[in-house]
């Protein structure tokens, strides 16, 4: 019973941490490149909303999860543009782009539909058995059988982790978001390796808001994100902005979220159930109050540069 | 003749002309909490009943949605200050604001949904959810095969602790060693998080959840079908998100009650107050033509005779539960 629990409790940290870190990596490229991003959310949404459109109108969920990556970057590169380009401040261009994404999806669905509130039920993306892990007891239970988009976001890490510390690209994404001037000085082209950031974080996001309605679940329900787009800059930040950092965090965040699910379904009735509900959110806030050391910033997070 | 047919013609276009003008002069609105339109919920609810008003009497309706809580008190504002005759606050959420709003338009009837505002212009109209849920109780506790089941909340509000009161009362009344999983969401908009609760629910043996959470429940229905057990929806009738994983939903006529308070209001035998809609009275209760393609014959018949216990005041159902 007790390896059970144990068991359910990491399948589901596994699931509810997938989305955040896909959300996470996105803000880690962005941030690192020197452009925030609070828009995750709103690119999110509109992700999970076009995969829908896209396993709707097909027939193939995973045209739907391009579909998502797609919209992902497009809107990820308005938010470039906006920053980068007409060098308005950062937090509004992605407040503006979270407001935005909320109305034009209810908006859609309303038009697409006629029916607001949700979609219907389209086709999702099938579970993956991973071969030879799911005939290892326990390990095989745990990692064995989920939405490729657990798999997924745990490549990407890898992936994430290689590319920003191992290779050229990456030296000029961390040098761009460090030290704008320096890295001009020495012939990087700034905005060119921003916008490339800004993009991919959009495509990570895409990815995010695939992995809700057509990974979790197989519909689009208004606001489905419900804050996990900030939450996954929380882990980012958690993370201090690598992407290793960023996939413990969002575990963690996964976790508590499972264990406050399983406790009150156990009926764990000495801890009061609001308590229970608060952990991931104090967790959020000890992570941004810098209980976990100093988590310091890239040097130009948050500036535009003017070439001169 | 032609002289005469027009004359004919003109007068009973006036008489037409006066008589549309007549029933468009009568209009009712309604504004909807955060929730908004397409919420199959109470919203929708709530529109439904004015639309069917609008349908019947020929009257004028409209509909403000609220963005924010804030929304509130200018949305029922505006309307009162257009001359609507009947404005409508659906949800809770919108008491404190009713409770101003009607104070500064007294000669304006107003209507709420499930709360009670008591000022001399206002109707409250509340549910005995509770009753309702009461028998998805019986019917979660009749179609359990392994002993335990589950429910599933949004926020931890009074209102979502009358299903939660109702529904295990009438557990325990059918089978009183029966296991109840409890469990509460924390908001009404995540339904990724209404999935993942339910699936520890069903880990830890439930095979019915019983939800009221809001848009939460499609993540409820979801995992059961998911796992090929068993939902029971709320609100609406909601078993088109997955026709064989749904025994039924409690339905709140939300719709029936505009629909009556508007029809009072317009043929002049309105009255303000406090409205109760119970199983009585048919205000809530079971989704039937769901019910009865998914519960067996023995539920069916122990849902009939403990609606009709608590009809004769047999049974009668608590709203928290304190003590149980």
């Amino acid at each position: 019973m007790l390896i059970n629990n144990i068991i359910s409790l990491l399948n589901t940290s596994l699931r509810m941490a997938a989305p955040l870190i896909l959300a996470a990596l996105g803000g880690v490229f962005s941030e690192r490149s020197g452009v925030i991003n609070i828009a995750l959310e709103g690119i999110m949404l509109i992700s999970a909303f076009m995969a829908m459109v896209g396993s709707y109108l097909t027939g193939n969920p995973w045209i739907g999860v391009l579909a998502a990556v797609f919209f992902g970057g497009l809107v990820a590169a308005v938010h470039a543009f906006v920053s980068i380009h007409l060098k308005a401040n950062q937090v509004v261009s992605g407040t503006a782009i979270n407001i935005f994404a909320a109305g034009v999806t209810s908006f859609m669905l309303r038009v697409m539909f006629e029916s607001a509130g949700q979609s219907p039920s389209v086709t999702k993306v099938k579970d993956w058995t991973l071969p030879i892990i799911n005939d290892i007891p326990i390990l095989g239970d745990i990692l064995g059988k989920h939405t490729p988009f657990v798999y997924i976001s745990l490549i990407l890490v890898v992936f994430s982790y290689w590319l920003l510390f191992k290779t050229p690209f990456g030296l000029r994404v961390r040098s761009v978001g460090e030290h704008p001037a320096a890295a001009d000085s020495v012939g990087i082209n700034v905005y060119k390796i921003r916008y490339i950031a800004v993009i991919m974080s959009g495509l990570f996001a895409g990815l995010a808001g695939a992995s809700l309605s057509i990974g979790l679940l197989d519909l689009f329900v208004e606001n489905m994100t419900s804050g996990r787009g900030f939450i996954a800059l929380a882990a980012m930040i958690f993370g201090k902005w690598t992407p290793q950092g960023a996939l413990l965090a969002a575990l963690l965040f996964g976790f508590a979220d499972a264990l406050q699910m399983l406790a009150q379904t156990m009926g764990l009735s000495f801890i009061p159930r609001q308590f229970l509900l608060m952990a991931p959110y104090i967790l959020t806030i000890l992570a941004l109050a810098g209980v976990i050391g100093s988590a310091n910033p890239p040097a130009a997070d948050g500036e535009s540069y003017e070439k001169e | 003749m032609l002289k005469k047919l027009s004359l004919l013609l003109i007068v009973a276009l006036i008489f037409l002309l006066a008589n549309t003008a007549f029933a468009q002069d009568f209009k009712a609105g309604m504004v909807t909490d955060v929730g908004g339109l397409g919420d199959q919920s109470f919203n929708d609810a709530a529109y439904r009943g004015l639309k069917q008003a609008e349908e019947e009497l020929g009257i004028k309706i409209s509909v403000i949605e609220s963005n924010t809580m804030t929304d509130y008190v200018p949305n029922l504002s505006s309307l009162a200050e257009q001359g609507y005759d009947m404005v409508w606050a659906v949800g809770f959420l919108m008491t404190d604001a009713l409770e101003e709003v009607s104070q500064m338009y007294p000669d304006t009837k107003f209507g709420l949904i499930d709360s009670v505002v008591k000022q001399p212009n206002v109707v409250s109209v509340t549910f005995a959810e509770n009753e309702g849920s009461f028998l998805a109780g019986v019917a979660a506790a009749m179609e359990s095969k392994t002993g335990t089941v589950g429910f599933i909340g949004g926020m931890e509000t009074t209102l979502i602790k009358k299903f939660e009161a109702g529904f295990r009362a009438g557990v325990k009344t059918v089978k009183p060693d029966m296991k109840i999983l409890i469990g509460y969401t924390g908001v009404f908009d995540d339904p990724g998080a209404g999935k993942e609760l339910s699936l520890t629910q069903f880990n830890q043996g439930a095979d019915v959840i019983y939800h009221a959470s809001g848009a939460c429940g499609i993540g409820v229905i979801k995992a059961a079908e998911e796992k090929d057990l068993y939902a029971i929806g709320v609100d609406s009738p909601q078993y088109h998100l997955a026709p064989n994983n749904v025994l039924t939903s409690m339905v709140k006529r939300i719709d029936v009650a505009v629909l009556e308070e508007v029809k009072a209001l317009y043929n002049g035998n309105f009255s303000t107050g406090v409205r109760i809609y119970n199983l009585q009275s048919d205000g809530v209760g079971l989704y039937m033509p769901q019910a009865k393609k998914m519960l067996s014959q023995e539920t069916l018949d122990k849902v009939d005779m403990y609606k009709n216990q608590i009809i004769n005041g047999k049974i009668s159902v608590p709203e928290t539960p304190k003590n149980l």
